[in-house]
């Protein structure tokens, strides 16, 4: 049993009519409710919620002061190599790109944890391409005991991966895994995934299952709006996050919400989503579930990213670069998509103070980390 | 005057310090509060910087530090992070937290009965947050510690006493300290749960996230006082009917 079997009892034409259909009377009846399921999720996505968008934002914000405070935790992406084996229409690292590839060595990566510490971080987000033998589990074998000692939380964005080599990248200090579907349309997917490992669509849809199985801290799940009809693809996302938490209710889980940007690709979104409707998303979202982790990157706006941290947001990134090296070295070229919020990470900092939140660095201690 | 172990506290208010906006913020409401034990998440301070935000104002204002083990799923990582904080704090105080769920974060009653027994005999004053389960509260009063720390509701629910009729067992049945932990919202539920005989109650979410947290935390204070006054004053008991006015038993005195 995974998610696949749960999966394939849903028909993404019938889910997508269902939540065209639904009126403001759904919306008032979900936004009166104090335990909200699957069918208020899609009252609250569904255009009839948009004339409700104020009154979610005020309910979204309640929900995330009480279990989450007054607080932003933040992170940074650290960009291990630009290597890909996968063709994907939408991604810079694209091995269709004809860019410089790069892979950090163990020097290039102290290097970089010495200028991330510096910017105060003790959360990372450990990023690669996919290539099975110049970056995979020997590679991670090797590189993660040199990045833990200096982070207590540990999280990767990496290809998926079997459940045993999980378990083994948790005893070396991970702590949290990324693993976006990108679309949760079979076709769709195949139509943006042409070659390598990232065809097989229902490995990646079982990927969070392997994780939990594996006793992974906490898994990260999401579509990458603008491939396929927003509002479908995130129903999806609920759907798995409420399998994933009756199924692995020991897991932590979050959930991201990347809008496509321009790359050296340069793909058009079929699907536009505007800043109301990811406010709309982001608020049903913490309305579905209010103890999910939601989190923002830089993808977004400096203006958009401050508006919107109080309604419902728990973590950040800042100050990120999208390329190998990108925080040590100067040759900055190759990087996987467009930064839109480029300040420092101090300039953040001081953004959070400033809207009267806490921000918070460090939320974990390696001695929860199941280091071997 | 509330003893656990060998410290007597003048307040039986004990406050938490996350969740606040910023620490002068959580400083200054805890203070007002008259609180003289906070915890703390070990994951979340730096215990080795005496400088950190959160730890600093504490240590100045000579609070006595609850290091907790939030994070911890099971009785190993709890062991071992207990002696961690033990050791970089220069205390043997220690709130016992093992949620092995993260949404609702209830405690595991069998790996926390399994760590406070080896906490205690590693020399720890273990305050173990625990479900309201008056068999549970007597086995961790028989392993040894020094106080038991049922919940009111779900943590940071806000609810109130929800679980009112198994901490009046508890509390009937305690050789140890029962300090009321999570879910209670408002100054309201701390006096009942000081009113029905908590020894203490432990706020955080509602002085923390509240519009003004200093006022707030007054609030509190002067709740678990007059809770407490009345507790020791004998509440009145409540009768739901009049009393008859021809006793069933004045025949005995024909």
């Amino acid at each position: 049993m995974s998610f696949v079997d749960r999966f394939r009892q849903f028909d993404w034409d019938d889910i997508a009519l269902s939540i065209r259909s639904k009126t403001a009377a759904d919306v008032e009846k979900a936004l009166s409710k104090s335990r909200r399921d699957l069918e208020d999720f899609k009252a609250l996505i569904s255009p009839a919620a948009e004339p409700y968008l104020e009154q979610m934002a005020q309910a979204s914000y309640a929900l995330t002061r009480q279990r989450f405070g007054h607080t932003m935790s933040l992170y940074i992406p650290l960009y291990l190599s630009n290597l890909c084996a996968n063709a994907c229409s939408y991604c810079g690292f694209s091995m269709e790109n004809r860019i410089k590839r790069r892979t950090l060595d163990k020097q290039e990566i102290e290097a970089e944890i010495n200028a991330i510490k510096l910017m105060k971080f003790d959360s990372v987000l450990l990023v690669t391409g996919e290539h099975e033998t110049k970056v995979g589990m020997k590679y991670f074998r090797q590189m993660l005991p040199v990045i833990k000692p200096s982070f207590n939380y540990l999280a990767m964005e990496v290809q998926p991966l079997e459940q045993d080599e999980y378990a083994e990248l948790k005893s070396l200090g991970l702590d949290a895994v990324m693993v976006y579907q990108e679309t949760y349309h079979p076709s769709t997917y195949a139509m943006h995934h042409l070659r390598g490992n990232k065809t097989n669509f229902e490995f990646r849809l079982e990927t969070p299952d392997r994780l939990a199985r594996a006793g992974i801290d906490k898994i990260g799940i999401g579509a990458l709006i603008g491939l396929e009809d927003w509002r479908t693809d995130c129903f999806f996302v609920a759907a798995h996050l409420d399998y994933l938490e009756r199924t692995y209710w020991q897991t932590r889980y979050s959930i991201s919400f990347p809008r496509l940007r321009p790359c050296a690709g340069g793909l058009q979104p079929k699907s536009i989503m505007s800043d109301k409707q990811l406010v709309q998303l982001i608020c049903a979202y913490r309305l579905f579930n209010s103890q999910v982790e939601l989190s923002l990157s830089t993808r977004e706006s400096e203006l958009f990213r401050d508006n919107v941290l109080p309604l419902g947001i728990t973590s950040m990134s800042a100050a990120s670069k999208t390329q190998p090296g990108g925080y040590a070295m100067q040759d900055v070229e190759l990087e996987q998509f467009e930064i839109s919020d480029d300040r420092s990470a101090a300039s953040v900092e001081s953004m959070i103070r400033n809207k009267g939140f806490d921000p918070v660095w460090r939320d974990w201690h390696s001695a929860f980390s199941g280091v071997v | 005057m509330l003893k656990i172990a060998n410290k007597t506290f003048q307040s039986r208010l004990f406050t938490g310090t996350g969740k606040f906006s910023n620490s002068d913020l959580m400083a200054k409401a805890i203070i007002a509060s008259g609180s003289q034990l906070a915890t703390m998440a070990l994951k979340r301070v730096d215990i080795d910087d005496r400088q950190d935000n959160i730890l600093k104002p504490l240590i100045e204002s000579s609070i006595q530090l609850l290091p907790n083990t939030s994070g911890a799923k099971n009785a190993q990582d709890a062991i071992y992070a207990a002696h961690l904080a033990r050791e970089a704090l220069a205390t043997n105080w220690l709130k016992l937290e093992i949620h092995p769920d993260p949404k609702y974060l209830m405690p595991d009653p069998i790996e926390t009965l399994a760590a406070a027994e080896q906490l205690v005999k590693d020399g720890f004053v273990v305050l173990p947050y625990c479900h309201a389960d008056p068999v549970l509260c007597k086995r961790l009063e028989e392993v040894g510690c020094a106080a038991v720390m049922p919940l009111g509701a779900p943590i940071g629910s806000n609810k109130g006493i929800a679980s009112l009729d198994f901490l009046e067992i508890i509390i009937n049945q305690a050789k140890v300290p029962v300090i009321v932990d999570a879910g209670i919202g408002a100054p309201s539920h701390a006096a009942r749960a000081m009113e029905i005989g908590a020894d203490a109650v432990l706020v955080n979410t509602a002085i923390a996230t509240a519009s003004n947290p200093v006022a707030m935390a007054t609030a509190f204070k002067f709740a678990v006082e007059s809770g407490r006054i009345a507790f020791e004053s004998g509440l009145a008991s409540q009768v739901s009917h009049a009393v008859a006015s021809s006793p069933l038993t004045s025949f005995l005195e024909l």
